[in-house]
């Protein structure tokens, strides 16, 4: 019965993640626009942009580029699934950083000097975040006595009450999930870095356009993590998570066009410091008290 | 329909420009212009760009450089030439390692004249070379059902 849920769930996430992410990154042009003083794209420019993608013509370093591109996307689709149909939450992370993985390998199966430094720069930012992924789906489990995120619904009170350290540690590391500046190290959204394009360099055409659709689903994915905090056993809170999880988006928009980018030394450093004492100390808190 | 007109992103490139041009194309990025109301990014790369923005004219030491980053572009794309340097060579046509305007390497779509090319002159061959991408789309798309 549980397979039949995750599945109906992947499927769900495949049709309504892509429109809702779509929209997302277009509210994120269209307020950075006005945040530089400028108007901005239309809403529906991310669109655009992927559908022209597809038009373009199929050109690619390799034959395998375009398969791990596309496993990716299907992994970032299945780790959506389990989690919104309310599935085990170690099991979302173990696939989405699967996901994470072939995105890399992709970037350094071209053999471009400009893809491998932006795949080594984003095998730097996996190691960042992941320790505090996987420490938030400890915590998770210590709130709850459940990996299964349909655990929240049968709470008297949100997880953020017993773990509102682990979300703050959580919230740090989304700007590097999110690839929002200073941590956008691997790939910026915006115009000219030293990398060319970064991990995305040898990416293009249809290629590119299912690495945007990836990065929709997964943006979906994080703000749902983020608004998980905040649900508990009364329905109405999924309106109150939905709506942590768009302030926290504007709050990443707002770091993202505030704030100069980092090396990578820092990145590392600040993200395990983080980890290790927002998820160390409340672990260690919810575990020996 | 084709979508090519909605998101054109360019990539440009310096050949032999003296900056004056370079510093108008830049500037229609900038809030003043705001080009990316129309969806106009400037990417930087040549694989994900549409259009190429040339300045300066091409000499015997950058001819190679245009030819290479025109080929890596990937079909539909466009080429606009920016400023008198890049459609005739301009005021170096005639040095002694001056090719002349950037038809000479690759072929150019939309000429943009100007000295230094004003940013409105930039937006309306924008404007031009994006039909032009649009009908290359088209016929992208047509060739794709004929194969």
């Amino acid at each position: 019965m549980q397979i039949l849920i995750t599945v109906i769930g992947c499927i769900l996430f495949a049709v309504l993640a892509p429109i809702v992410g779509c929209l997302l990154a277009g509210l994120d042009r269209k307020i950075s626009a006005r945040m530089q003083g400028r108007v901005g794209p239309p809403l529906l420019q991310p669109y655009y942009d992927v559908r022209k993608l597809l038009e373009k013509d199929h050109v690619a370093v390799n034959s395998s580029e375009g398969v791990y591109i596309t496993f990716a996307l299907i992994f970032a689709v299945i780790a959506g699934g389990i989690f919104f149909s309310g599935g085990n939450l170690l099991m979302c992370v173990f696939v989405i950083t699967l996901s994470s993985l072939l995105f890399i390998v992709a970037a350094y199966c071209t053999r471009s000097p400009y893809a491998e430094v932006g795949a080594e720069r984003e095998t730097m930012q996996v190691m960042a975040y992941e320790p505090m992924v996987l420490l938030m789906a400890v915590a998770f489990f210590l709130a709850t006595g459940s990996f299964n995120v349909s655990a929240v619904f049968s709470q008297s009170t949100p997880i953020i009450t017993t773990i509102w350290l682990v979300f703050l540690g959580f919230l740090f590391i989304l700007t590097i999930k999110l690839r929002k500046s200073p941590f956008d190290l691997s790939y910026s959204h915006h115009a000219h870095q030293e990398l060319v394009k970064g991990v995305t360099t040898e990416m293009s055409g249809p290629t590119l356009a299912k690495v945007e659709i990836m990065h929709w689903c997964e943006n979906v994915l994080f703000l749902g993590w983020v608004g998980m905090f905040f649900v508990w056993g009364n329905p109405v809170s999924v309106v109150l998570g939905i709506a942590v999880a768009l302030v926290a988006y504007f709050l990443e928009i707002w770091i993202d066009n505030n704030f100069a980018r980092v090396k990578w030394q820092a990145l590392l450093g600040s993200a395990w410091l983080v980890a290790l004492v927002a998820g160390g100390l409340n672990i260690g808190f919810l575990m020996y008290w | 329909m084709a979508f090519a007109s909605k998101s054109p992103w360019v990539i440009h490139y310096d050949a032999s420009s003296c900056n004056g041009c370079d510093i108008e194309v830049l500037a229609a990025l900038c809030p003043g212009f705001d080009v990316e109301r129309f969806g106009i990014i400037n990417t930087g790369n040549p694989k994900h760009a549409d259009i190429f923005l040339v300045t300066g004219s091409v000499n015997e030491r950058n001819i190679d450089v245009v030819k290479e980053i025109y080929n890596q572009m990937v079909e539909p794309k466009v080429v606009i030439a920016c400023g008198i340097c890049a459609c005739t060579g301009g005021i170096f046509h005639d040095c002694y390692n001056v090719i002349g305007g950037v038809d000479k390497a690759i072929p150019v779509d939309v000429y943009a004249p100007g000295c230094a090319v004003r940013p409105e002159a930039i937006i309306d061959a924008v404007v031009q070379g994006v039909a032009i991408l649009d009908e290359k789309s088209k016929a992208l798309a047509e060739a794709k059902k004929g194969a």
